[in-house]
This record gives structure tokens, sequence and C-alpha cells, in this order.
């Protein structure tokens, strides 16, 4: 299995080469995507039968490179196939996606050589089975991945996302390392020595804080979160859905192995760490998203509050598992990991509709659609999928680790501990705040870009997208509903990785009747996807034929009523910031400063009135500013060292050489 | 074991909830006319409304989708579902365990994402003013659900609705501080998803304080119909739920007999009675707040919530 997969992710390293040669043929990226998709598939299919027929068989392989005396270790446990699943479906669908989407790029040789090696780069991260192999992998995945956000290097904005992300991955990784570098003390690189040392608990605990910093930059957390709306939108649209629905899950992957494989049974203090970040990330990350109107930036946004989902659902495993209750755990971490394999669906999806959108409109900004419904019928009905999906709403799989999460929530009286008893009821309230706001943001995104009227001349000359992308879109829709349908086959799955990362699984529940999914027991909680859907598809059937038959079936058109003032100028229309208005004034006045100054022209003035909105990032204010602020001098200051005399270096030489040795001799 | 008795209770319930609805709907407004002096309409007038609006052509906006002809039957099915989940005479419900509280609070919020695109597609001012209020109420009422149910069914011990009220039936339950603020919540969130004083007016048009009324402004005919009957659907389903979990006493357990079910359809019609005309009292005693009012409103129930949930991981009496 595992060579089937070092083999696979060897052929998407090959192709990199490739890319460069491709890039210059007509039909080029056509046979990169191809190959990239043939690669992933397979290792999704090597990844997914290893899941679900051997999950408790670890092969592993060392291969005779990285450091000389160490070699690259790779393993294949059940975490990491269920991690692979998830990267090379992503993978495997930005690949359709890009077999039509690609055809468009202007520069296909700034994308095609760095994809295959990104997809490459993410695999190996996650076989990866010593430190070595780990890190480096982790940053030829930062760095791929930010050639591909600077691919359009001509439009400044992508080239300081591209400077944010490079200093923040950087970043990162620095933190990575660290943790490493305390683990590997005690034991040297290789996976299997660290999991058999004994760090001490002082030791574990920063590391936990370290890989929460590395990790959580990646992924988005809240305040590490400010790279990641900028570089997200900057890539090609299928890189977009790579970076946001399958990049930040290599880093919840990270920040897994590394806590709950490597490091010895956790502490309580972890979990309130975790929940701490965790909710808040929830919600800010969609509070910030409603007031969006890039459509790519909205999503961007949005990944940031599933994350926050994610970590929320990690953190209640750690607590649960440090309290001793490891079958509450087991419901906290499958909720979690179910979430990643479905935000990394409908993320995907929603990010191609976006770039549909963008390539046959050119326009990304919200308050430039409209209308795309009728021009474009397909795409439409996928992106509402994704759409119902990400806001957590039956019969689709958003709502379905929504729901386990709320049920682990809600077991929560059962811990010992005060701390974590006072704070999992807020993290509770934060993450259906963060629900309804997904909902409300949303709806935004939906009804602004794809109902209503066109609002400019390019969103009402819009035309279909082509077959691959729409295959690709409709692919990742028909899982979101048979994930939201079907999840007791998806928590049966999982079981393993659960067993191994938290010591317990959730009761078994493909052989329940109806495939009614229990996380705990009958009596406290049940949910059938299927039937509600069902059901609700039965009865909205049964209303439209009885009406239709019974009673009227006639229908008219005639220009719309709007209380008897339609007006025909679809500027009219409510757009994207007077839609968020409402929220932005309840709840923005404060965590975004968010202010709005109406300047009115004197009387008998034809002047027009102005109204505009003031919005601050506080975080980046408050804590990116004054770290730029505080470089940006001590650079100035130091600037000065590169203009002085030969004979000033001389004596700084000197000085240098006298410090070192006075170091040395005391 | 599914027998013909628990399908046929299942039907009953799901015909019963349809059938009441515009009743307790015509209730309410009948009290709330007599409250000011009016006569006003029969109780039946909703019924008629109903098939007048199914008789009549469908007038659509040249622009609109198919998305706005799907979703009335969209929100209805959702709404029904949702409706015929919650216990109303008796508790024995065979597909109660398909959905707990929480789904069916999400299967209202699928019901309200749809109703609020559907605003937003034909491209008029008006729908757009409703919807983006909609989910501004919206994004606090949810939250404030959800901590109540939170609370209610860490009370309980579950989230299922049927354990839930077979708890608050029993005698283990007793007073509770917590309960008393899960009630009061649970109220104001009832309130504002159905559109009532103080947080919309169901009655108005053409005002611009109009939330609900502002986002179907472009259906007509059957489609009309089958919003106006989700609304009065909804309404009966926070009716029952407050009925079902504050007011449990007299739902028939899932084994009853015929007699004690017929005792439970009374008592529940006595429930109705009983909360539909406090609703009556209530609103015409209050004055409708201005929009931006209601987060505060909402923000109280939303604490209450927070505080009950609080309370019950404080202690396991409260």
């Amino acid at each position: 299995m595992i060579a089937v997969a070092l083999w696979s992710v060897a052929a998407l390293l090959a192709l990199a080469p490739a890319g460069v040669v491709l890039s210059a043929r007509p039909r080029g990226s056509f046979i990169l995507y191809g190959g990239c998709l043939i690669a992933t598939s397979t290792l999704c299919v090597t990844a997914l039968s290893d899941l679900l027929y051997f999950p408790y068989l670890t092969p592993t392989a060392t291969l005779p490179i990285g450091l000389p005396w160490l070699g690259a270790h790779f393993r294949l446990d059940a975490l990491s196939a269920f991690f692979l699943v998830v990267v090379n479906l992503g993978g495997a669908a930005a690949s359709l996606f890009a077999l039509g989407y690609g055809q468009h790029e202007d520069s296909p040789g700034r994308v095609l050589p760095f994809y295959p090696a990104y997809l490459a780069a993410m695999n190996v991260v996650v076989l990866a089975n010593d430190a070595f192999s780990f890190l480096v992998a982790w940053e030829f995945m930062s760095l791929t991945s930010w050639a591909m956000v600077v691919s359009h290097h001509r439009e400044a904005e992508n080239v300081r996302a591209g400077y944010v992300y490079l200093l923040m991955a950087s970043f990162g990784t620095l933190a990575l390392l660290l943790a490493f570098g305390l683990l590997a003390s005690r034991a040297g690189y290789d996976f299997d020595a660290i999991r058999a040392s004994h760090p001490s608990a002082a030791l574990a605990g920063m590391v936990v804080i370290l890989v929460l910093l590395g990790a959580g930059s990646k992924a988005g957390l809240v305040p590490l979160h400010a790279w990641l709306p900028l570089a997200h939108p900057a890539a090609p649209s299928h890189v977009s859905g790579l970076m946001s629905g399958v990049m930040t899950k290599v880093a919840v992957y990270g920040f897994v192995r590394i806590v709950f494989d490597l490091l010895p049974e956790p502490v309580w203090w972890w979990s309130v760490v975790v929940l701490l970040v965790g909710g808040p990330t929830a919600t800010l990350g969609v509070l910030y998203a409603l007031m969006q109107r890039d459509i790519k930036r909205v999503l961007a946004y949005s990944t940031i509050e599933n994350i926050g989902i994610i970590f929320t659902g990690l953190g209640l495993a750690l607590a649960f598992k440090a309290q001793g209750l490891d079958w509450v755990a087991a419901l906290a971490f499958t909720a979690a990991l179910l979430h990643v394999f479905n935000h990394a669906l409908f993320k995907s999806l929603l990010f191609f509709g976006a770039g549909a959108v963008l390539e046959v409109t050119g326009e990304r900004d919200m308050e430039k659609l409209g209308g795309l419904i009728h021009r474009m019928p397909k795409t439409a009905f996928a992106v509402l999928v994704g759409c119902v999906a990400i806001s957590a709403l039956p019969p689709f799989n958003g709502f379905v680790s929504e729901w386990l999460t709320f049920q682990a929530i809600l077991l929560s009286p059962q811990l010992p501990n005060w701390g974590l008893k006072l704070i999992i009821p807020a993290v509770g309230g934060l993450l259906a705040l963060a629900a309804a706001f997904a909902a409300a943001c949303f709806v935004k995104l939906y009804g602004i870009s794809f109902l209503g009227r066109p609002r400019s001349d390019v969103a009402a000359s819009a035309h279909e997208t082509d077959r691959f992308s729409l295959a690709a879109m409709f692919a990742l829709a028909a899982l979101c509903l048979v994930a939201g349908i079907l999840p007791g086959l998806f928590i049966d799955a999982l079981a393993p990785v659960s067993k191994a990362m938290v010591g317990n699984v959730m009761p078994h529940q493909t052989g329940l009747e109806w495939l009614t999914i229990v996380p705990i027991a009958e009596s406290r909680s049940s949910y059938n996807g299927l039937l509600v859907f069902l059901f609700a598809a039965l009865s909205g059937m049964a209303a439209a034929s009885a009406i239709h038959r019974l009673a009227s079936d006639r229908l008219r058109r005639a220009p719309a009523w709007d209380c008897g003032y339609p007006d025909p100028s679809p500027a009219i229309q409510y757009s994207a910031s007077s839609f968020s208005q409402p929220i932005r004034r309840v709840f923005g006045s404060v965590i975004l400063a968010a202010r709005e100054i109406g300047e009115m022209p004197p009387p008998l003035s034809p002047a027009p009135a102005r109204l505009t909105v003031d919005m601050r990032d506080l975080i980046w204010d408050a804590l990116y500013a004054p770290i730029a602020k505080v470089i940006s001098v001590a650079t100035e200051r130091i600037n000065t060292l590169q203009f002085l005399t030969i004979r000033r270096y001389l004596t700084l030489v000197f000085a240098a050489l006298v410090v070192l040795l006075l170091v040395v001799a005391l | 074991m599914t027998t013909l008795r628990d399908i046929l209770s299942q039907g009953v319930q799901m015909c019963l909830v349809l059938l009441l609805a515009p009743l307790l709907t015509g209730f309410v407004r009948k009290v709330k006319a007599r409250l000011l002096r009016r006569r006003g309409p029969p109780l039946m007038q909703p019924y008629r409304d109903l098939i007048r609006l199914m008789r009549k052509d469908v007038v659509l906006a040249d622009n609109a989708s198919w998305l706005f002809r799907v979703i009335p039957y969209l929100m209805f099915a959702g709404t029904w579902v949702a409706a015929s989940l919650v216990p109303t005479f008796g508790n024995g419900l065979l597909f109660s365990w398909s959905a707990d509280l929480i789904a069916i609070i999400a299967l209202l919020g699928s019901a309200r994402f749809f109703q609020a695109l559907a605003g937003m597609d034909v491209g008029t001012a008006f729908g757009g003013i409703g919807s983006s209020r909609e989910v501004m109420i919206a994004s606090l009422a949810e939250p404030a659900m959800l901590i109540t149910v939170f609370s209610v069914a860490m009370i309980a011990g579950s989230t299922q609705l049927s354990n839930v009220a077979e708890f608050m039936g029993s005698d283990a339950v007793g007073l509770r501080v917590s309960l008393g603020m899960a009630f009061v919540a649970l109220t104001i969130v009832a309130l504002a998803e159905n559109a009532r004083i103080p947080v919309d007016n169901p009655a108005t048009h053409l005002e611009l304080t109009m939330v609900h009324e502002a986002m179907v402004l472009e259906y007509s005919g059957r489609h009309l119909a089958l919003i106006d009957l989700s609304s009065q659907l909804k309404l009966l389903l926070y009716v029952s739920l407050i009925a079902c979990v504050f007011l449990p006493w007299g739902t028939a357990a899932a084994d009853a007999g015929v007699v004690r079910l017929g005792l439970g359809a009374l008592l529940y019609l006595g429930k109705l009675v009983v909360l539909g005309f406090l609703l009556a009292v209530f609103e015409t005693s209050i004055a409708k707040m201005r929009v931006f009012r209601i987060p505060e409103f909402l923000g109280a129930a939303l604490m209450l919530a927070l505080l009950a949930t609080l309370l019950r991981f404080v202690s396991g009496s409260l």
C-alpha cells in the first residue's frame, strides 16, 4: 500500500519539471492536470482502501534520502490514511476542475510546475514519519503554494499577499522546528523514537503551545489568520480551493499528529488553550467573512471559521481525554475529523464556483455580479448545494459534524474540572453564533452574486462554464449530500483513527435501523439525515402535486410588484455591504470598530450624498502593526551600518572578534 | 418495534398539525381583535384565505428564477417535517428519533435560509431589506434558541424531544431557576422567529419596519398560500414546543391507550388556547420595537439562555 502511495507521490514530483515544458504547449495544461488527476485518484483510492480494509496495519518505508544517518521514514497508519483521502480527494477534484479552468490561465508557466509539486508536498507531510521529512515537506508545501499565490504578480495586492504569506509561513515553520527540537532533544528525529520517549509535562506543554502556533498559523487560527484571507484568494481558483479546503487540513493533521500521537497523555490546560483559541476563531472568522464583498475573500474568511470549529472539536477531545472520559473524547474527535472531511468538500466546491464565476465574468466583487442563476444555471445549482452545506443545514454534511460537536458539548457537565465547566458552555455559545452568522454570510454570498438582477454588463452577458469544471463541482455537491444523509458510513470509517488517537471509538453506526446515527445512546440523541431528507422531499412533492392537481397550476409572468414602486435600475437592489449593514451595526461597532460616516450636501446643492464605511481589523492593528513598526524602526537604525567607512568596518570586525573570544574564554 | 399504531399515531400527528395551524393563527387574530374591541375575522378565515390563494393564478415576476418557484415547497416541507416531530398530544412519535431538537431547529433554519434567498431573487429593494433584517434577527435568535436547547437538554439528559417531554412530565424535574430562564428565553425567541410584535408585525404591509412580509412581497397565489401555511405551522410548532417542554402535563405516554390519547389531545387543545390567548394579550399590550432595538431584546434572551446553561454547570439542582 505504502509503495503505491510513494510511487504516486514520485509521479507527482516528476510532473513538476514536466510542467515547465508543458506550459509552453497549447494542450500542456490539459496533459499536466490529467496526470495530476490520475496520480491523486490513485492515492485517494489507495488510502481509502487502506482506511476501510487494513486500518490497523501500519506499513512503513525508509528511503535513503534526507539526513544521511536517518534516511526518510514514511508510515501509513489510519490517521495518515484518512488525511491522504482528504488531501487527494481535494487534489483530484481540483485537477478535474482545472482540466477546464486551467485552459484560461494567462501565464501557465507560473502555475503548472508548482501545482504537482504542491500536491506531492502535502502528501509527503501526511506520510512522513520523521521530523526532518515532515518539516522539509511542510516548507516545500508553503513555498510551492506561495509561488502560485504570486502567479498573478502584476497586481500589487497579490504581491503584498505573497509577502505576508511568506513571513507567516516562515514563522509557522520556525515554531514547528522549535517544537520538534524540544521533542528530538531526548529521542532524535524519528517519530517512533519520539513516541517511545516520555517528555516531561513542562516540555510537552511547551511543545503544545509551539505546535498551536506553527500548525495554527498555517490553519488560520485567530490571531495568526492575517495572511490567509490575503493569500488564499490571490491564487488561481483551483489552487485557492486546495489551499483553503486541503492545506489547512494538512495543518490540522500536523496538530493532531504531534499533540494526540507523539506527545504523552494530555493535561487539562492544553484543552483550555485550544478551546480559547478555537471558539473565538469560529465566530470572528465568519463575522469578518460577512463584511467582505469579494467572493473569494468571503470564502477564505469562512475557512477560518471552519478551522475554529475543527479546533474546538479537537480541544473538546483533549479535555475529555485528559479527564479519562475517552468515549466522549472519541465523539468530539470524530466530529472534528468529520468536519475536516466535510469542509474539504464544500469549501473546494465553493471556490470552484467562485472560479467559474471569475472565469466567465472576470469579477470577484459581488457588487458587480447578480442574476447569475439565469445565465449559469448549473454552476448556480452546485454552488447552492455548497452554500446550504457550509451553513450547517440539514440534510447536508455540514450539519452532521456540527451536530456531533454540539452533542460532545452537551456532555461536558460530566467534566470534574471547574475551568472547563465554565469555558465549554461559552465556547458552545460562540459556535452557535458562528453557525447563525455562517447562514447569514452564505445567504448574502448567494443572494447577491447569483440572485437578483445583474449589476454590471459582464454579469449580464455571463455564460455557463465548461464541462470539466461542472463535473468537479457536481461530484463534490453529490458527496456533500451523501455524507449528509449517510453519515454513519463516514463515522464508522473514522473509528480506527479515533481508536489510535484517543483510545476509544464511537458506537458502531452502520448496523442501526434506517442508518440512524446515535453518538452515545438512543435515549440521548439520534439523527437520521436519510429519513429527514426523504420526508422533506416526499412532503414537498406531495404538496406540489396536490396543489397542482386540486387547486391551480396556472402561472403568468408580469413585471415585479415591489409594492408598486419597481425601479428598472439594478442599482436599486440591496448590495453586499448594505445586506450586512444591520449585522455590522449590531456586532461590528466594537469588534471591527466599524463606523459609518454619512455626508449630506447642503440643501439645494446637486452634489451627491456619500456614505463611507470604515472598518478595521483590530487584531492587525494591535498585534501585527506594532511588530511591523518595531521591525521597520530597527532595520532603519541598522541600515546605517551599511554606509560606514572601511575603518569602522574593520573596528567592528575586531570588536566582534574580541567579544567572541571573551565569550569562548569565559 | 414499528406497529400499525405507531404509524397511525405519527400520521395523525402530521395531519393534526397541518389542520390546526391555520386555526391557531385565526384564534390569535380573533382574540387580538376582541381585545381591541373589534369584531375580527371569523376563526375559519385563515382556511378560506389559503383556499382562495391556492385557486388563484400565480403572478410571477419577469426575472424570477426557478429557485423562486421551488422555495415555497422547500419551506413548507422543512417546516412541516419539523412540526410533525414535536410531540403534541402524545409522546410516542414513530419518527421522533430521526431528528432531535437541534435538528428541528436546523430544519427551521433551512426554511429560513431559503426564505431569505427568495427575498433576494427578484432583485427588488423591499425583498433585500427583508432578507437583510431577517438574517440579522436570526443571527441572534438562532444562538439563543440553541443555547436554550442546551440548558433544557442538559437537565433532561437528552436532546431527543420525546425523552425531554417525558422527563419534564416526571417528578424528577422539580422547580429549577435555569428552567425559568430557559422559558423566558424560549418565549422571546418564539416571538422573534414567528415575526410577532414587538419584533415584527404580522399584520402590516407597506411599512419600513416589516421583515417577513417584505421578503414574501413578490409571492402570489399557491406559492403565497404555502408560505403562509409554513408560517402558521411554525407558530404552532413553537407553541407546541413550549407546551411540551414547560407544560408537559397530560401528554400521553408512548404506550398509552386510545382514551388516554384522546385526553392528551383535549389537553393539548386547551394548552393551545391558553398560550394563544397569552400571545394575543402580550401582542396587544406592547408596541412594535425599532429595528435596532431588537438586538437588545434578543440579546437578553441569549444572555438568559447562557445563564441558564451556566447554572446547570455550576449546580446540578438549580
